[in-house]
């Protein structure tokens, strides 16, 4: 009976982690857009809610893990579930990172490349909305998985590929830009693809722990 | 001077003994997969265990112990240790050797070798019924395990249940089947451990609450039923930890179907309620024999395997295990008679 109650309410905690996550992800998106569109208050206050959903993540996470082994839990799984958890985790702390670094750096985004970075912006975070989506099918309907976590390379893909188009237009002498500025940009454009880049390694974990649970 | 009651308690020690050793390497096929994928505490397996094993010896067990009794003549209480002791030491040897035997099997190539020593027939009858069964219960557990593992899988899908609730029914699940197979091991095997005492304890007072009137049987299957719990709670720790990684690596989902096998299996094997309702409405049923409870897991992580097709399976130790199901009946049935021989050169 304390075992069926401490499942329930590890549930609720991974489903709780799952939602923050989300959360976190259309707290950057927002931040990169009001940043794009200069609303410095929209900005600081995205600032503001990413460093609780982060912090509130981290903390949802050890207890997770405490419970998880005090409760010696999905002993065959735990191992992989709390990587799991761990590599999503991480999703919120590099946005958080993202938003931190276009506060203490300020990059200067000419007019141009606007529209691509927004782009750019709302395909990572559609991939980190796809990816708890299958996270989430993971738990109840492995089998599902696998057609799932296509959503999640489809969206990687398309960022490379506006990461890719923006990078070219940086350095392709349209722009009247310093070089360092062209660097700083290409920086810029590298984190966020770095995002989606740790989208598709989750969704590579996340498809081999189906497979796992499947046969 | 030794008295009788004295004299059937250190001979039937031959056949606790072997209870010991059954209680020791079968008490793994029916929690071993829980222990092993720390499901389930050791201490918590060997007390559920051991408390349906003694149940299902005394409530159950007199069916396969009528057969092994019936197999052949035992001409005495000496006979009946000899036999005992032969069949413990040809395990003894065979798991020297790294090779898992079947108790059933070294117990009946003993009766047998006895049988031939004095000259007397064997029940071809019980004997064709029992060598059958060596074939059929692993080919029925492994068609058991695939049924089980569908419908298992089928429910899982259907309900979409979350993986850590799946953990937690799961825990229990192996818990209630872990139960019913020790339940059904008891039942089954306690044939082994003391089938051939029972029909030579009537000319002896067994002295053990002689004065309640319980049938005396009765009495030497809950020795037999205790025997095995001792080896069950004293010596079947290492085993138990291993159990289940040494063929193929199980999924929980997998551990629970192999137990539930083994279980159903052995149970089948074993009642003579469900026997005699089929019979009654005019349908075959399976024999009381005892089957090797390893012998069975190994047919429902076979079918498994087969089912998943998986290539994971460690074909070179299944070879192993085929090996000594064959070796160890005639190798009991040498030693009982290298034993009575002695026994008739030096007294």
């Amino acid at each position: 009976m304390v075992l069926f109650k401490t499942s329930t309410k590890i549930i609720q905690q991974v489903e709780d982690f799952f939602g923050n996550v989300e959360q976190g992800a259309l707290t950057f998106k927002r931040g990169v857009l009001n940043y794009l569109d200069n609303n410095r208050s929209g900005f600081r206050d995205n600032i503001e809610s990413i460093v609780v959903f982060e912090r509130k993540a981290d903390d949802i996470r050890r207890s997770v893990e405490s419970n998880l082994y005090q409760r010696s839990l999905l002993p065959q799984h735990r191992g992989d579930i709390l990587k799991l958890i761990d590599s999503i985790d991480d999703i919120v702390d590099m946005s958080k990172e993202i938003l931190f670094q276009f506060d203490v750096e300020n990059p200067t985004i000419p007019e141009e490349l606007h529209s691509d970075y927004r782009k750019l912006t709302s395909v990572t975070v559609s991939s980190i909305e796809n990816l708890m989506h299958v996270a989430r099918l993971f738990f109840t309907e492995p089998s599902k998985v696998r057609d799932a976590v296509h959503r999640v390379y489809s969206c990687e893909k398309e960022a490379d590929k506006l990461a890719l188009k923006i990078k070219r237009n940086v350095f392709s002498g349209n722009l009247n830009i310093d070089l360092s500025e062209k660097f700083h940009l290409r920086y810029f454009t590298l984190h966020i693809e770095n995002l989606s880049d740790l989208t598709e390694d989750v969704a590579d974990l996340l498809n081999i722990m189906a497979i796992k649970r499947i046969v | 001077m030794i008295n009788r009651c004295e004299l059937f308690w250190l001979f039937l020690s031959g056949g606790l003994l072997l209870g010991v050793s059954l209680g020791a390497n079968d008490a793994a096929n029916v929690f071993g997969s829980a222990v092993g994928t720390r499901m389930l505490s050791f201490r918590r397996a060997a007390v559920i265990a051991s408390l349906f094993v003694i149940a299902g010896a005394v409530i159950m067990g007199e069916g396969t112990s009528g057969t092994i009794g019936s197999l052949g003549i035992t001409v005495d209480i000496i006979n009946a240790f000899v036999i005992s002791i032969s069949a413990g030491i040809s395990i003894f040897l065979m798991t020297f050797i790294n090779v898992p035997v079947s108790t059933s099997q070294a117990v009946v190539g003993a009766i047998v070798g006895s049988n031939i020593y004095y000259g007397y027939s064997t029940n071809y009858t019980e004997l064709t019924s029992i060598v059958i069964s060596w074939v059929t219960s692993p080919v029925l557990g492994a068609i058991v395990a695939v049924l089980l593992l569908l419908i298992v899988k089928y429910i899982i899908r259907r309900t979409r249940i979350h993986l850590i609730k799946l953990d937690v029914i799961l825990r229990n699940l192996l818990i209630v089947a872990g139960a019913f197979g020790a339940y059904s091991l008891g039942a089954n095997n306690i044939a082994n451990v003391v089938g051939v005492f029972i029909p030579v304890a009537d000319i002896y007072d067994i002295g053990f609450l002689s004065d309640t009137g319980i049938p005396k049987h009765y009495m030497i299957l809950l020795a037999g039923g205790i025997a095995i719990a001792v080896g069950i709670i004293f010596l079947s720790k290492r085993l138990m930890q291993t159990v289940g990684h040494n063929l193929m690596p199980l999924t929980p989902e997998s551990a629970l179907v192999v137990v539930l096998s083994h279980s159903i299996v052995l149970f089948l094997f074993s009642s003579v309620w469900l026997r005699d309702i089929v019979h009654s409405i005019g349908m075959p049923w399976f024999p009381m024999v005892p089957v090797s409870s390893s012998q069975v897991i190994i047919g429902a992580i076979v079918g498994l395997s087969i089912l998943k097709r998986a290539n994971e399976i460690n074909t070179k130790r299944l070879g192993v295990i085929f090996s000594g199901w064959i070796i160890s009946p005639p190798l009991a049935a040498i030693l009982v008679y290298i034993l009575l021989r002695l026994n008739q050169l030096v007294f």
